[in-house]
């Protein structure tokens, strides 16, 4: 089986989850033939992918989401070359945190990156062009696109992994599911349907317990987390009840709030609604969904943290952005 | 943004009727609905009623749904505090309804064009002046502009 596997946008941390895999890995390659992996672990160029025949490649994977043209343009070449493309990763499938520049302009992007960082020393205020002069030489930069897109916005997407990275034994079960072709219908996520509230032993649920109601909110710089009580019965927004629990609950069972890494739970299709649906309903009364709205300054932020560009209104960000944009002129 | 084109723009919003969908729970807002035509009290044809079982049972998805697929407003009506049938639905759908409003806020929608509203089963003048003050809200923010698309 011919593999290939493009990071675009990403970190990169979605190709250390597959090393990861350590003596999986090992066993896995005797069926995958790595014809390409680049810009991190092969030593091929993006030519050479350009250069394969359209359909030669069984399986294609995709890390990080859709940022510049480069990034467009090598998702839509992967594309044509893969018979199965995965987008792995929270960020190739939904957006990732990179997702919520959307809430913010090119322009304002750019600003505060080169300009008002502190940690930035740019007296010219150079901002990065996609062609520019330097002693003589013509250099050119990949075009950062307007928003940030998911690779589901470019290209159609067979099959989708969430995770910020995806843990490495759910990577293990993907590359065996595909290995035996024990695959989902296409334009599935590949999850084993639980949430990160199933695997928590946080979860009064699982322990005999019944739910009390939230009556106070809390962000994670306040009090002390308990060891052993639900994070959301402490008042802390974990959002575990509409997460994939693919993970193991990692985050809560050391005492860190799930902020939805996993993606949704499918059948669900928008992460924020649901998640408004499911936290809300714990409050103790209106009162107390009010003080979570001013704990957080942008409130999108905490639903849509991994998800915004893949979400319902994200997907419309350029009508939203434009008529905001237009609004303040 | 020439002359001629601006005399197009205003004819189009001259021609253009709101899309209203009002979600009333069965128990109050329905029946004040009903109360309505009973009272003659006459309220604008471009608010359309679909009825379910409480204020409770709507979810986001179902107004951010209605706005993407050509609603210019959406109205959920439900019983007053202490009123519900299901004796908690309502409290539910107004927590819900905090969240939601910020959200379509933050996301770039005039928070206006959502709306909740407490309406018993004997209040039909007021069924009657809340559907006219928000056909007159919706009319002042103009249409949907996720609609175009």
């Amino acid at each position: 089986m011919k593999f290939a596997y493009l990071l675009v946008g990403g970190c990169g941390g979605c190709d250390m989850a597959i090393v990861d895999l350590s003596e999986k890995l090992v066993d896995a390659l005797e069926h995958l033939e790595v014809v390409f992996w680049a810009p991190t672990v092969a030593d091929v160029k993006y030519k050479d992918l350009e250069a394969m025949p359209d359909n030669s490649i069984d399986l294609g994977f995709v890390s990080g989401m859709v940022r510049n043209k480069e990034n467009e343009h090598l998702v839509k070449v992967m594309r044509q070359k893969c018979k199965i493309l995965v987008a792995y990763g929270i960020c190739a499938a939904l957006g990732g945190i990179p997702g919520m520049a959307n809430l913010h302009t090119k322009e304002e992007l750019l600003e505060n990156a080169y300009i008002k960082s502190p940690s930035v020393d740019n007296p010219d205020n150079v901002l990065p062009s996609p062609e520019s002069e330097v002693n003589g030489y013509k250099l050119t930069l990949p075009e950062l696109l307007d928003y940030v897109k998911p690779v589901s916005a470019v290209v159609d997407v067979d099959y989708f992994v969430g995770g910020c990275p995806p843990h490495h034994e759910h990577v293990a079960r993907i590359v065996e599911a595909i290995v035996s072709g024990n695959l989902p219908p296409k334009g599935s996520w590949i999850t084993d349907g639980s949430s990160v509230c199933d695997k928590c032993p946080r979860n009064p649920a699982l322990k005999g317990k019944t739910r009390s109601f939230i009556s106070e909110v809390k962000r994670m710089h306040e009090g002390v987390v308990d060891e052993e009580e639900c994070l959301l019965q402490q008042g802390y927004l974990c959002l575990g009840p509409v997460t994939q629990g693919d993970c193991g609950a990692l985050c809560p069972k050391v005492g860190i709030r799930c902020a939805g890494c996993g993606g949704p739970i499918p059948p669900t299709t928008d992460f924020g609604l649901r998640a408004v649906s499911a936290i809300t309903s714990l409050f103790e009364n209106e009162k107390v969904a009010r003080q979570a709205l001013e704990k957080y300054p942008v409130f999108a932020k905490l639903l849509y943290r991994y998800g915004l560009p893949g979400s319902k209104l994200g997907e419309k960000v350029e009508i939203l952005k434009k008529r905001e944009v237009e609004a303040k002129h | 943004m020439s002359q001629a084109q601006a005399e197009v723009a205003e004819k189009k919003n001259e021609e253009w009727e709101p899309n209203i969908l009002v979600i009333a729970c069965n128990w109050c807002t329905y029946q004040a609905a009903d109360m309505a035509g009973s009272l003659r009290y006459s309220y604008p044809p471009t608010c359309k009623v679909v009825r379910v079982p409480c204020s409770g049972r709507v979810e986001p998805e179902f107004v951010i749904e209605a706005l993407l697929n050509g609603a210019d407003g959406v109205l959920i009506g439900g019983c007053h505090p202490g009123d519900c049938h299901y004796k908690e639905g309502n409290y539910k759908a107004l927590r819900r309804f905090e969240w939601l409003k910020k959200i379509v806020e933050e996301l770039g929608i005039e928070p206006e064009r959502v709306r909740l509203e407490w309406i018993a089963g004997s209040e039909g003048l007021k069924f009657a002046e809340v559907m006219k003050e928000f056909d007159a809200t919706i009319r002042k923010l103009g249409p949907n502009p996720l609609k175009k698309v």
